[in-house]
């Protein structure tokens, strides 16, 4: 009852603080917070399945973050078929090679039983990169040369971008499983350090291949599964419906010069609301699937399991429960639902830019989220998203505001005050520690504690 | 004469900066693995602590530079090094009796001290960026350079030179030093090795009336005097940006793991190994294959193993072949 309760009260909170914002501010902050910490949430309830559901620490979430994004280039942006005739056919060939020497290296691997069995793998592993350089180089240089300023890579094959969300999680999920087939036998914090620097790989992938990915030159101008501003602003209904919600307004000014400039300000303004608006519902609904399902699993055999697993490792292996596979399945699902987030935050943002890609702003600002919302507890990951995320864009202001006051004898030229008001930026990061210190500290189960399920 | 030349550019290129890399490396190293050998984490604050402490050298730089006291040709942050270090030393303990005293004394889990030092670690990069900014700051003065390539190849002949910058020099010959220095400490003396018991067998160490208090302080003493060294080395001899430090702790981290967790010999070793990899394995062999190899068979393209881009890469991949193959690490890990 009392978990209940806390719930409610919590998304109460929410809600009020967002009305607020609303008000005070503008409703476009409002939404904007609303939808990042949408999209945080799903990141957050992909982490918290890892760490919260049977403890595996994962502090590579930028590498699958990152993971999604590109999944989103590569559904969604419209192939560069002069790209494709010039080399295509070569990457293709590399793509086949690489297969042939992937199998390769698992059937030696597999089957092979030999004292030099170790050393001819290591050989072979090592072997893949000058050979792929020497195959893919000369298709890849012809493939960057071409329209180098604003092409310049293969494109993708022009699907609806809501499509890679969904293969942003899967190619989330083979990664996991790679890299849990590697990782997940060693102790925790070996695995947190090795998550964090194979991640660190993953992007420096993704920043490096500009054939692929157009490494920093970003990719901008990305499909969206809501309508666009611009479009909104010439459609007749659009402008109707502006005109029909605003009557009031619009019918207590005479002049009609400045009745259209007034209903072309709130079409501009109303427009990118509305945009808002449909991402925010198409982001809701991801949300609450995800919360029904994880919540579903939570309750299910193989939840109790899952906590089974966590709680007690050496009991679990006793009852006959197969440890290893079970952590390699709940790392791919986490991390699966991490990259669709991935996937999603790039099409909320509308431009695919590798160089962001930060530890400090995609992984560990994530795990702030879990840990404060409170682990293994959904609607804690939910909240602490939102909470982080709430913290995160309004700290800005409320720095200024502090500094303001705190200093409002001395003059603005004052090169002290000058210092700190340029410096902003970095009080969020000051909040995020301060914050994360905190929850530690007093309530190491975070706001929402974790709910002891009695079945 | 092909032969030397050859030699030489590889002096030039790969040995040289190396060295120098790998020094900077290896003192982070030692002081992440001194942490996880006696107070038992992976601290993920180390970086921004490695910042802190060069942000005050820097100041104290300018502020003695401002006085007009310079050190001739050395650099001047050499004589701020103190202050660094007891700024530092200060900093550390007191995030020690605020933060990680806390949950040691609950004798948490290691992953939930790893949380608390990114808590840390947030705190430490916002104060360093909002203290000194995020932008390059060059804080070096002094004579640039010990030996130009001109001059070398003016007093050898040779077609190759080699380039020597004076804090490429400082850089090994402190880092020599520093650890001689320290290897002395925990092997021969009797903190020092109280300190390795206290390690090696936490109960029978304080069954043996090792004061544990005393042996935390030492600790982060020693961490924080190699850390202000080593922040304020690499800063002189690249430049010093407050997210670099964070980006050159996971090379440290794997440095750590691939020497063997909590054995300072072997972050040493691995520090080295780490950024002679990274260096070989970028380094563009054309014109030393040139050199050596006859007219016929002459390379046409750069002979490079991997592109520059990944040099970050190297460093993780051998950690993940290290701990596949051998998860204790090349030196065997947990004894300092």
């Amino acid at each position: 009852m009392r978990n209940n309760l806390d719930i409610k009260l919590a998304f109460g909170v929410m809600a009020l603080l967002l009305v607020m914002i609303g008000f005070l501010q503008s409703w476009g902050v409002a939404l904007a917070i609303l939808n990042l910490c949408l999209i945080s949430a799903v990141m957050s309830m992909g982490v918290n399945i890892q760490w919260g559901y049977s403890g595996l620490i994962n502090f590579g979430v930028m590498g699958f973050l990152a993971i999604g994004g590109f999944a989103t280039i590569i559904v969604s942006v419209p192939p560069v078929t002069e790209a494709w005739s010039a080399g295509g056919f070569g990457i293709i060939l590399s793509g086949l090679i690489l297969f042939i020497l992937i199998a390769g290296i698992f059937y030696v691997h597999r089957k092979w039983q030999s004292k030099y069995k170790n050393y001819l793998l290591f050989f072979l592993v090592i072997s893949v990169i000058p050979i792929m350089k020497l195959v893919a180089g000369p298709s890849i240089s012809a493939i960057e040369s071409i329209d180098a300023a604003t092409s310049g890579f293969l494109g993708g094959f022009d699907l609806p971008i809501i499509l890679s969300w969904f293969v942003g999680a899967f190619f989330a999920a083979i990664i996991a499983f790679v890299i849990g087939k590697v990782c997940l036998g060693l102790r925790s914090d070996y695995l947190a350090i090795s998550t964090l620097l194979i991640s660190g790989i993953v992007v420096s992938y993704v920043k490096h291949e500009e054939w692929l990915t157009r490494g920093v030159k970003n990719v901008t101008g990305l499909k969206r599964p809501a309508p666009f501003e611009v479009d909104l602003q010439n459609s007749d209904w659009f402008v109707n419906f502006i005109e029909y919600l605003f009557k009031g307004r619009l019918s207590k000014i005479t002049d009609f010069e400045e009745k259209v400039i007034l209903l072309n300000d709130l079409v501009m303004t109303s427009s990118s609301i509305f945009v808002k608006l449909c991402f925010s519902l198409i982001f809701s609904i991801v949300v609450i699937t995800l919360l029904v399902f994880s919540e579903k699993a939570l309750r299910s055999p193989w939840g109790r399991m899952m906590r089974a697993i966590r709680d007690n490792e050496d009991a679990a292996k006793a009852m006959g429960k197969d440890v290893v596979k079970r952590h390699l399945h709940i790392f791919m699902i986490g991390s699966a639902i991490i990259g669709f987030s991935g996937a999603m935050l790039v099409t909320y943002d509308g431009l695919f830019t590798p160089a962001s890609y930060q530890p400090l702003r995609y992984t560990f600002i994530i795990w702030v989220m879990v840990l404060l919302g409170g682990t293994g507890n959904n609607y804690g990951a939910i909240i602490g998203a939102f909470v982080v995320w709430f913290i995160w864009i309004e700290s800005a202001p409320f720095a200024l505001f502090v500094i303001n006051t705190l200093m409002s004898g001395i003059d603005n030229t004052n090169q002290l005050k000058m210092h700190l008001i340029d410096s902003i930026p970095y009080f969020r990061y000051l909040m995020m520690g301060l914050g994360l210190l905190v929850v530690m500290r007093y309530r190491p189960k975070g706001l929402l504690p974790e709910k002891i399920i009695k079945n | 004469m092909d032969f030397l030349n050859a030699i030489v550019l590889l002096t030039n290129y790969i040995i040289v900066p190396a060295l120098t890399y790998g020094s900077q490396l290896a003192l982070g190293a030692i002081g992440v693995t001194i942490i996880y050998g006696v107070l038992r984490f992976a601290n993920f604050a180390y970086g921004d602590l490695m910042a802190f402490a060069t942000m005050v050298v820097i100041l104290t730089t300018w502020y003695l530079q401002s006085l007009g006291i310079t050190l001739g040709f050395l650099p001047t942050a050499l004589l701020a090094l103190p202050i660094g270090i007891i700024a530092t030393i200060i900093l550390s303990l007191f995030f020690d009796k605020t933060v990680f005293k806390y949950y040691r004394d609950k004798k948490s889990e290691p992953v939930i001290l790893i949380v608390v030092s990114i808590g840390v670690m947030f705190i430490l990069n916002a104060i360093v960026r909002i203290i000194i900014g995020p932008g390059d700051v060059i804080f070096m003065d002094g004579a640039r350079f010990i030996m130009k390539a001109g001059e070398f190849k003016k007093m050898t002949g040779l077609n190759e030179g080699i380039a020597l910058k004076s804090t490429q020099v400082i850089t090994f010959i402190t880092t020599i030093i520093t650890c001689a220095i320290l290897f002395y400490f925990l092997n021969k003396t009797k903190t020092g090795k109280s300190m390795r018991a206290y390690s090696n067998n936490e109960d029978l160490a304080l069954l043996s009336g090792i004061d544990p208090t005393k042996i935390i302080i030492y600790t982060w003493v020693i961490v924080s005097i190699l850390a202000t060294i080593a922040g304020s080395l690499y800063g002189l001899d690249k430049s010093f940006k407050p997210l670099s430090y964070w980006n050159n702790l996971l090379p440290i981290f794997a440095a750590t793991i691939v020497g063997g967790i909590g054995n300072p010999l072997g972050a040493f070793y691995g520090g080295f190994v780490i950024a002679f990899t990274e260096i070989g394995l970028t380094y563009a062999y054309k014109k030393f294959l040139v050199y050596l190899l006859p007219e016929q068979l002459e390379p046409s393209s750069l002979v490079q193993y991997i592109s520059t881009d990944y040099k970050f890469a190297i460093s993780f991949a051998i950690l993940v072949v290290v701990l596949i193959y051998r998860p204790n690490g090349i030196f065997k890990g947990k004894v300092i």
